[in-house]
């Protein structure tokens, strides 16, 4: 198996411990060629599958590359460690970001990526728990959050004050199951938890706000027991400094303002591209662009 | 007729099991939807209090917060009325526990009509085919209090995905004269007999002993097969009584579709062919308590017996 999206080694992407050390605007940087190499990655693997949601893989990438490469403690040599961060991708079918992500980062070889979809590869389409570094099974909707609280209470439990992070997508949130969680956690002021809504403002098959409005969305949070950011979601050093912030006795909710198709102008905020998948030519100027 | 035999609601045994295996394993802890009561957890929660997770009335976060939990490296066992825990959640049954492997145990409580009167709504009479229906997850009946403590230790070390049924509805014991009450994946004959099987689970083992014992004295053989774990089904026992009695009754306080007798047809089937009677619940039963309402569905001695009737022609 070659590589992919020019991923020679996993030697090439930084790690948390490095990047604490550097200044806001040099890790920033690091975060976005980081970044880069991740949608290039997943352009590559949904090109070979032809299946795929790169619309919400490209919106979801900066908070991603933030969290695996600037904040979570883990170990990919031990995923198991039970002290470990917890990250979940609530929006499964975003799996080819969280794939490259836990490639670069040591969890699996990156000649994993390829096979993404093939037949018989642990490599499916949405992530399952087989894949080191994967916490939950996710896909249907509206199940990471209250994983992530039960994962949060087990914190609490434990002592051991890991923290978790759930991504959700914006559209997501029209799940019931949800706001059962929203609830509880505030409820339980449990800020070891954070969840990433990756505000898009795009569904399926139309807006949200045209489907099933969402907004005024900071509020609906905030109501539920938690506290509210809203922030520019592909700004690495915004979502590092809001990452890496201690807890203040509330679960929190990060609005991440996105674009969905981030990256390549011709995917960008179109809802088609929620899993088209681009054509060779497509492909070839979706890597230049992600490659300047 | 002899006094009638003493009764015990098995949530009692659960309870006591659970606080017992709590106080050795700190990894255990119980999740419930405010069901704190009628699962028999206040005793538990006042010994740990922290280990007693009460979500609210909010089925689909109960089960992935134990997904949760069990990640973090806890055991849950969750309590919740088994209409509301199996088909509330569903979904998060299937992807959260048991496609997830996680070491959860489901405890569907109060399953089957035992809430008589409040009707269909809070009736769980399909959890047995969707649970059964669900790769990966052990499904296990236990039919009387010393069935369900040895049940409950079991499902505590198992290391794996489990939905079991506490009944509340009060039933005699069946595991006098049992080497072992509950064997995961074994059934246990607690009657002997060549003529018919009956293959019963949960409430309705006591109701077939009666049957066995009052055909026994007209010289017919009923034997009793108490077949606790639904899900593997132990196929040996099955074959064995297909090929013994050449007749078989399957028995369950649930629908017939999909249930108990579902997965003992088809094993028959596949196996040895006998001529076969389910006896379950047929449809979304009227109002009435829960005794009135096995009666009615001749889900009794009495009607385990016209089927033994009717088999042997």
């Amino acid at each position: 198996m070659g590589t992919i999206g020019g991923l020679a080694s996993v030697e090439n992407f930084p790690k948390p411990d490095a990047l604490s050390s550097l200044s806001r605007e040099s890790r920033a940087a690091v975060l976005f060629h980081t970044a880069q190499a991740v949608r290039r990655s997943v352009v590559e693997m949904i090109g070979a599958a032809r299946l795929g949601h790169i619309g919400g893989d490209f919106s979801i990438t900066d908070a991603m590359t933030t969290l695996f490469f600037g904040v979570l403690r883990l170990d990919p040599a031990n995923p198991a460690w039970r002290e470990r961060d917890r990250f979940i991708l609530s929006k499964g079918h975003c799996a080819a970001s969280l794939y490259s992500v836990l490639a670069m980062r040591g969890f699996f070889p990156l000649d994993w990526l390829p096979t993404f979809m093939q037949p018989l590869s642990v490599l499916n389409g949405h992530p399952n728990r087989k894949i080191p570094g994967v916490e939950a099974n996710t896909g249907p909707l509206g199940h990471g959050l209250p994983i992530g609280v039960g994962s949060a209470i087990a914190s609490r439990l434990s002592g051991k004050n890991w923290r978790t992070f759930v991504a959700l997508g914006d559209g997501e949130l029209q799940e019931g199951s949800n706001w059962e969680a929203a609830m509880a956690a505030g409820h339980r002021g449990l800020d070891s938890l954070v969840a990433i809504i990756d505000r898009n403002r795009l569904q399926q098959g139309a807006r949200t706000e045209d489907t099933n409005r969402l907004d005024p969305l900071p509020d609906k949070w905030t109501a539920f027991g938690w506290e509210a950011i809203e922030i520019d979601g592909h700004d690495h050093a915004a979502l590092y400094d809001v990452f890496t912030r201690p807890g203040r006795g509330k679960p929190l909710a990060v609005i991440a303002n996105t674009i969905k198709g981030k990256g390549v102008s011709f995917i960008e905020d179109r809802v088609e591209w929620h899993h088209k998948v681009p054509s060779p030519e497509q492909i070839k100027l979706a890597l230049e662009e992600l490659s300047r | 007729m002899s006094a009638p035999l003493a009764t015990f609601d098995c949530r009692q045994a659960f309870a006591e099991t659970l606080a017992a295996l709590a106080r050795q394993d700190d990894r255990i802890v119980a999740v419930c939807n405010d069901s704190v009561g009628s699962s028999n957890l206040v005793a538990f929660q006042k010994e740990f209090p922290d280990r007693l997770i009460n979500v609210g009335i909010a089925e689909q976060d109960m089960i992935g917060v134990a997904a949760g939990l069990a990640n973090g490296g806890f055991i849950p066992f969750v309590c919740a009325a088994a209409p509301f825990l199996t088909g509330r959640a569903t979904e998060q049954v299937k992807a959260d526990v048991a496609y997830s492997n996680y070491h959860i145990v489901l405890c569907g409580m109060s399953p089957g009509m035992a809430y008589g009167e409040l009707g269909p709504t809070h009736h769980s009479i399909e959890d047995i085919s969707w649970m059964r229906a669900t790769s990966g997850l052990s499904v296990l009946i236990p039919a009387d209090p010393e069935q369900t403590t040895a049940a409950v230790k079991w499902a505590a070390g198992a290391g794996k995905p489990i939905y079991m049924r506490i009944g509340r509805t009060k039933v005699p014991s069946v595991s006098a004269g049992q080497t072992e009450p509950f064997a995961y994946g074994t059934a246990n004959i607690v009657r002997a007999g060549d003529d018919v099987a009956v293959i019963a689970t949960g409430t309705l083992v006591s109701r077939a002993i009666e049957a066995s014992d009052r055909l026994a004295a007209e010289g017919i053989g009923l034997r009793v097969v108490n077949m606790a774990t639904i899900s593997p089904l132990d196929e040996a026992a099955v074959i064995a009584a297909a090929r013994e009695t050449g007749a078989i009754i399957t028995a369950e306080e649930a629908l017939t579709e999909g249930g108990l007798g579902a997965a003992v047809a088809s094993v028959v089937v596949r196996h040895h062919p006998v001529p076969m009677r389910i006896l379950g619940v047929t449809g979304f039963a009227p109002t009435g308590s829960t005794e009135f309402l096995l009666d009615h569905f001749h889900l009794n001695a009495d009607g385990i017996i016209a089927a033994v009737r009717e088999l042997r022609g």
